[in-house]
């Protein structure tokens, strides 16, 4: 038996070594540590590096006492800031979801139905700011929305307004910058979707006496929707936990999850608590990403 | 082509690329700007280049860059490897024992809000350090740790993606010939994804250069990337050189992009030239 024989009989594959490197990575740097997640969230706050106690400990001799701590939960629940941060994230995440729809779904449609020339450069155009960093483009929209910004010398020069709108540090400001960082992320998979549809149809079904606009919601639609779904799902579930847009533009009262965390775990290091916030955040957003996964393998199922 | 709510949609892009692209040129503009001011235009000193100087003299920015950038190419490199690997078994392995899970674990970190995974990461760093005293402190190899393991979830989606539009026809007809499965991969497959792989670590590294959320969370004391710092920076206020950051970082951006999709069709031109 050779190398090749031996390696198989310990269920040792050619297959299996391919994977076995990624897939420990992942097991090790991406699941291992919700457990982690868990286990912390159930442990007291402490005065102390790291800031928890331990979960088990040995008291006396032989006996190992585990010791859940349900406050933390009990907290959140209590507490009526962490209900509103919840329901205010997923209200803005939805309602963010829905503008870029509104606004990316004739973008993806009108690039989709370019020339092909023209339609590589528009697509060029869609990537490009998805390639820019993040951060400097929330940023852009701090130097447009305040006081003495852009958009206020803009309206003021023209006489359309007398004083300057507040826009900056504002729910429209969190939302414009929401919709801006994550139309992107909308346009391309409605785009990939668009891309493989078969145009006849709006032709037969308008040589049929359909109007443009019925043929729209009979043919067009129906037929994106996995598109539409994948890209609302890019949107909505990051938007829900999104911690960077709040946090610049949205002013001290945008109360959002991500930076409830992230105020629980930075500011007041109540490592404890923010892992709880974690885990509901988790247990929110799983049936939507096991929603996406499922949308996604229908699409590329459909692909093939 | 005919199709007769045109204008409806023309309008629309017209719009949807205005709202996309003002926010970047006017960061270009005022980049040029002498006033400290930054979205007031000083007429009578602009444009000028003064903010590009200061920048360039900034050793807390260019600290940061430097951080940035060594984590950024070592993460890069690490990602496109794993990510292929994971790609290729998705795409090529129709079945193996833990197929579902590795699909699940590639596809999540792509959505996974970022504070939940850098939360988790550090919890893990520290309960590691105090499990195995590794690692010993935190700095550029967490945070490096951290951008490979949701950077390689993008590589593996192109990767899979570019393999599932490429029918295993070559690489059968290479095996029935009689090449070992080894060098099927590094003379057939590897070509043919090559496009895919350099999409993915540009990817890979843009991802890495632009993160905040991760990094703070996974960061040591002395180890402020370049977002770390811009951040704080902005925080506490408009900057003109922020503005110029932002300029040079859309040139770059800007010119790779197109460079690299120019090189793209040229190639696809010569495929469809030599079939």
């Amino acid at each position: 038996m050779n190398t090749a024989g031996y390696m198989r009989r310990f269920g040792v594959t050619g297959r299996g070594l391919v994977v076995v490197l990624p897939y420990l990575w992942l097991l090790l740097f991406f699941v291992v540590p919700f457990v982690i997640v868990l286990k912390i969230s159930f442990s007291d706050i402490d005065l102390a590096i790291p800031p928890y106690k331990p979960l088990l400990e040995w008291v006396g001799k032989n006996s190992l006492a585990i010791k859940l701590d349900f406050n933390n939960y009990a907290f959140l629940f209590t507490d009526r800031l962490y209900i509103n941060a919840f329901l205010n994230s997923i209200k803005v995440a939805f309602i963010s979801t829905v503008l870029c729809i509104l606004i990316g779904y004739p973008m993806a449609y009108g690039i989709a139905r370019a020339k092909p020339a023209t339609r590589n450069l528009l697509l060029l155009l869609v990537i490009l700011p998805f390639w820019t960093s993040l951060l400097l483009r929330v940023y852009a929209w701090i130097g447009l929305l305040k006081a003495n910004g852009v958009i206020n010398n803009v309206l003021i020069w023209l006489g359309v307004i007398q004083d300057p709108l507040t826009m900056l540090y504002t729910p429209f400001a969190m939302y414009i910058g929401i919709v801006y960082s994550y139309l992107p992320f909308f346009i391309l998979p409605l785009y990939a979707n668009l891309e493989k549809m078969d145009w006849q149809l709006l032709e037969a079904a308008e040589d049929l006496g359909c109007k443009p606009w019925q043929a729209f919601y009979k043919i067009t639609l129906p037929l994106s929707r996995n598109g539409m779904l994948a890209g609302s799902m890019l949107v909505f579930i990051p938007a829900v936990g999104e911690f960077v847009i709040p946090a610049l533009l949205g002013g001290p009262n945008a109360l959002m999850i991500g930076r409830v965390l992230w105020d629980e775990f930075f500011s007041n290091r109540a490592w404890p608590v923010a892992s709880a916030v974690a885990i509901l955040l988790l247990i929110l957003l799983v049936p939507f990403m096991m929603w996406y996964q499922s949308v996604q393998a229908r699409e590329s199922a459909g692909a093939r | 082509m005919n199709y007769k709510s045109s204008y409806f949609i023309l309008t629309c892009l017209g719009f949807g690329f205005a709202f996309l692209y003002i926010p970047i040129l006017s960061m270009v503009v005022f980049s040029f700007n002498a006033s400290k001011l930054v979205t007031v235009w000083d007429a009578a000193h602009s444009p000028t280049l003064k903010w590009y100087y200061s920048l360039l003299n900034n050793e807390e920015i260019l600290d940061a860059a430097w951080i940035s950038l060594k984590v950024a190419v070592i993460n890069a490199s690490g990602s496109v490897i794993l990510g292929t690997l994971a790609g290729f078994g998705l795409a090529r392995f129709s079945q193996f024992r833990g197929r579902f899970t590795l699909n699940a674990m590639t596809t999540a970190p792509l959505v996974m809000p970022e504070v939940i995974t850098g939360l988790s990461l550090l919890l893990l760093f520290v309960a590691l350090e105090q499990l195995i005293g590794w690692p010993a402190g935190r700095g550029i190899t967490t945070m490096t740790i951290g951008h490979m393991t949701f950077s390689m979830a993008y590589v593996t989606v192109i990767v899979n993606s570019r393999l599932a539009t490429f029918d295993t026809a070559l690489e059968e007809a290479a095996m029935d010939l009689g090449a070992r499965p080894l060098k099927v991969f590094f003379v057939i497959t590897l070509p043919i994804i090559f496009p895919a792989i350099l999409s993915g670590w540009l990817l890979a590294f843009t991802l890495s250069w632009d993160d905040l959320v991760i990094s703070s969370f996974t960061s040591g004391p002395g180890s402020s990337t370049l977002p770390m710092v811009v951040f704080s920076k902005v925080r506490l206020g408009v900057s003109p050189e922020i503005n110029v950051l932002a300029t040079i970082t859309i040139t770059v951006v800007t010119l790779m992009i197109v460079g690299v999709s120019l090189w793209m069709s040229r190639m696809a031109k010569l495929d469809k030239a030599a079939v």
